[in-house]
């Protein structure tokens, strides 16, 4: 590059950005291909639309008087949106505010029609409502930002 | 009284942010109007202060008539919480950004002696401009001191996640570092508008940038540290929105750092480090929006509001997209830098400007694109750290890689050869390498290759000092080499965290002993205790590793003032990591128990300090030497 006048040394940089940002383009969308968790609500999977094994991530409410507690850690309760229900089971501590009744979003994969969680969310106060539930329950609450 | 006093002074500096700008548009300024722009932006500074103390001494009183005192405060409150609890808020967070912006401007007008007055009044104009906009959404549509009739007898509470000495610290350090970004992107501005980009920019817009780094490293740094302890998760990192809203002004500035080190030295790379001072301040506008909107499910947002989150979008279209029309117009008119052959200290750092980009990119697109999606699809998706430590690990991994090398380059033209100086740390990371694949055969490869090129970047981050006379050394590399070497301890930490973490998950009863990686944890008893404004149960663990014995007690806490559950995890620090542990709920006969063995876990938020301390070393030194060098020419 010894010999390049400025001017072509600038337009061997900018190429050397383009070049840069295509490949961070190309990474990402390599990354995202298999990487992103769908959100998906009870309805959906009893619909079909989430494949065995399949990293999603699940959200509703937990039916009231589901939760059971199975060996060890491990919990098991049943996730509703009002129109279908998914059995959930879990190992590990339960979120603080994890309550039945309430909202949870999980992520997981479904396993011969169980889901299985590796997390739970948690929720931070009891104005929270995961915005996508928010959007499709009738309890919709607007609660106020409480973030930091 | 007090509320209405702090409005007033909201809407004065407000109008004071007009004038500043109108002032700024006047053509053909010279002496007289220096001196208004300067006091104009000093009283504009001053009068935000006095809002935001205003607002600090009505959540101190907690004085419920008004609105926001009322939702997020009670009186029964610790006086530190009350404190800080003024920004544990949106309206305080929001105050708290204007004022540091504000307070920013006001620094620039005082201290500012590098640059011509052309461009110091086209960049406190732009400084005023992103002011209008924000004390605009304030005064509209986020009234901090807004009164609440009748007032009630007593207020709603902290969050209790947020009642933690963290929270003093861990907005106000990272708000400084993304608001002082403001002062890159107006001075960038300020430089285009009277064509006057060159290397005197660089040395005025140099220590603003290491300033607000350091402030966000150190913030960072806190944050994760905070969440750690907090959320009795165990991880230190989770790929939120809200964390990477923090971490894309950071990769900026970090990129931005680099690059004006060459514009400064060398003349080179005008253009695109006047396009990241305007990327870098974007970054922290956007991290704003998405964590103000609440658009994206995130451990950190609550409820949507998308009146707020329309206007901060609105701003962010404005400032981002004038910036980058008027850096279009000029573009054509910055000249060109000194050139320099691909090995070189400017070819390393267009190397790490190059890396930095990629990351950012990927990191930007991985938190919009559920935004994206949603909006194009209607699918609803989250992308999580499967996508992000695949995506940006091994780009961030190259970095380091091309770290060991990149400081020990010359300027314009590196001849002399590398071999003696990179070969000890080659040789440290591959024996590193060799003994993981011996003895740990079931590391990841991403921690394998972390663990090895951490390694290596310790002693070639301290290379740059070798052969100098180290009390002649410049402080900036000083800075540079401990900054580096803070990078290697990280990365060692991380790397260390995810390989070799032991965790144990159990139901257990006073009497029962448990086991997790070197530690035997005896859980002795279960008691209840009582705090200021919570109740709790605390378990009494005693853990022994060879002859050492810690004692730890996590406690299950129910705060009274909003009712609220939290788990307040017990941590015993050795010099060789952490034994973290959790009490959960109460099960069967039992209580649940988590504990976790986290090898060399502190290294990566020593790492981080570190990192700050390097910054803080290199801004003093270059201040000191921009001093010296002024009072020579006077």
């Amino acid at each position: 590059m010894s010999k390049l006048r400025p001017k072509h040394q600038r337009l061997v940089l900018v190429l050397l950005v383009v070049a840069a940002l295509i490949a961070a383009a190309l990474l990402a969308m390599w990354g995202l291909a298999d990487r992103a968790a769908y959100f998906r609500t009870p309805a959906d999977i009893v619909a079909g639309k989430a494949g065995e094994g399949e990293a999603i991530r699940l959200g509703g409410m937990v039916e009231q008087g589901s939760l059971k507690e199975l060996g060890g850690t491990s919990v098991r309760f049943t996730v509703t949106d009002g129109a279908a229900k998914v059995p959930v089971t879990y190992r590990g501590i339960l979120p603080d505010l994890f309550r039945e009744g309430s909202g949870m979003v999980a992520e997981g994969r479904m396993e011969r029609g169980t889901f299985v969680a590796d997390m739970i969310l948690a929720k931070h106060d009891e104005r929270y409502m995961p915005p996508q539930i928010g959007n499709q329950s009738a309890e919709h609450q607007a609660g106020k930002t409480l973030s930091l | 009284m007090i509320a209405e006093a702090g409005l007033i002074a909201l809407w004065l500096a407000a109008a004071l942010a007009l004038l500043q700008l109108l002032l700024s548009l006047m053509p053909g300024l010279r002496g007289g109007g220096m001196v208004t722009a300067r006091s104009l932006a000093l009283a504009q500074g001053l009068l935000a202060l006095i809002a935001f103390t205003a607002l600090i001494a009505l959540f101190v009183r907690t004085d419920t008539s008004v609105a926001l005192v009322a939702a997020n405060s009670h009186s029964a409150k610790p006086m530190l919480y009350k404190f800080a609890g003024t920004w544990g808020n949106h309206e305080g967070s929001m105050l708290l950004w204007v004022t540091v912006l504000a307070l920013s401007g006001a620094a620039v007008a005082l201290f500012e002696r590098r640059i011509g007055t052309r461009m110091l009044v086209a960049s406190l104009g732009a400084q005023a401009a992103l002011g209008l906009g924000f004390y605009a959404f304030l005064l509209i549509a986020s009234n901090p001191f807004a009164r609440l009739d009748p007032a009630p007898v007593e207020g709603n509470g902290l969050n209790p996640l947020l009642q933690d000495p963290g929270l003093a610290f861990h907005p106000p350090t990272l708000y400084i570092g993304y608001v002082g970004l403001s002062v890159a992107f107006s001075l960038a501005v300020g430089a285009l508008l009277s064509r006057e980009v060159g290397p005197a920019l660089a040395r005025a817009m140099r220590p603003w940038v290491l300033g607000s780094w350091v402030f966000l490293t150190l913030g960072i740094t806190a944050g994760s540290y905070w969440a750690y302890y907090e959320l009795g998760w165990g991880g230190w990192w989770f790929w939120d929105p809200v964390e990477n809203a923090s971490l894309m002004p950071w990769l900026a500035a970090t990129a931005l750092l680099h690059s004006i080190n060459v514009l400064a030295a060398r003349g080179g790379l005008r253009s695109w480090t006047m396009m990241l001072a305007v990327v870098a301040f974007s970054m922290s506008m956007l991290g704003t929006f998405l964590v103000r909107s609440g658009i994206l499910t995130s451990v950190h947002s609550f409820a949507v509001d998308p009146q707020r989150g329309t206007f901060i979008l609105a701003l962010l279209g404005l400032y981002v997209g004038g910036a980058l029309a008027l850096f279009a117009l000029r573009a054509g008119t910055i000249r060109d830098g000194a050139g320099f052959q691909p090995v070189s200290r400017e070819g390393a750092l267009v190397l790490n400007n190059l890396l930095l980009s990629v990351i950012l990119g990927t990191v930007l697109v991985g938190t919009l694109y559920p935004l994206l999606a949603e909006g194009l699809t209607g699918e609803k998706l989250s992308v999580g750290p499967p996508y992000f430590d695949a995506v940006a690990g091994p780009v961030a991994l190259l970095l380091a890689l091309a770290l060991m090398v990149g400081p020990l380059l010359r300027w314009r033209h590196h001849a002399a050869p590398l071999g003696p100086w990179v070969a000890p740390s080659a040789l440290v990371s591959l024996t590193v390498l060799v003994i993981s694949l011996l003895v740990a055969r079931d590391m990841s490869i991403l921690s394998r290759l972390g663990l090895a090129v951490g390694a290596g970047l310790v002693p070639a981050s301290l290379m740059p000092l070798i052969g100098r006379s180290l009390r002649r050394t410049p402080l900036a590399t000083w800075g540079m080499a401990i900054a580096h070497l803070g990078v290697a301890v990280s990365l060692i930490g991380m790397a260390s965290d995810s390989a070799f973490a032991r965790e144990t998950l159990a139901i257990a009863k006073p009497g029962d002993r448990l086991t997790v990686g070197p530690w035997r944890v005896e859980f002795r008893s279960i008691n209840p205790v009582a705090g200021p404004n919570w109740t709790a149960i605390e378990a009494e663990l005693r853990a022994t590793r060879g002859g050492g014995v810690e004692v730890l007690r996590p406690q299950a806490r129910t705060f009274t003032n909003p009712p609220t559950d939290t788990n307040e995890s017990a941590i015993a620090t050795a010099w060789n990591g952490q034994l973290y542990t959790v009490l959960g709920k109460a099960r069967g006969d039992g209580w649940q128990l988590r504990l976790w063995w986290k090898p060399f876990v502190t290294l990566i938020w020593f790492g981080g300090v570190l990192m700050g301390l390097g910054g803080l070393l290199a801004l003093g030194g270059r201040l000191w030497r921009g001093r010296r060098r002024r009072e020579e020419e006077e």
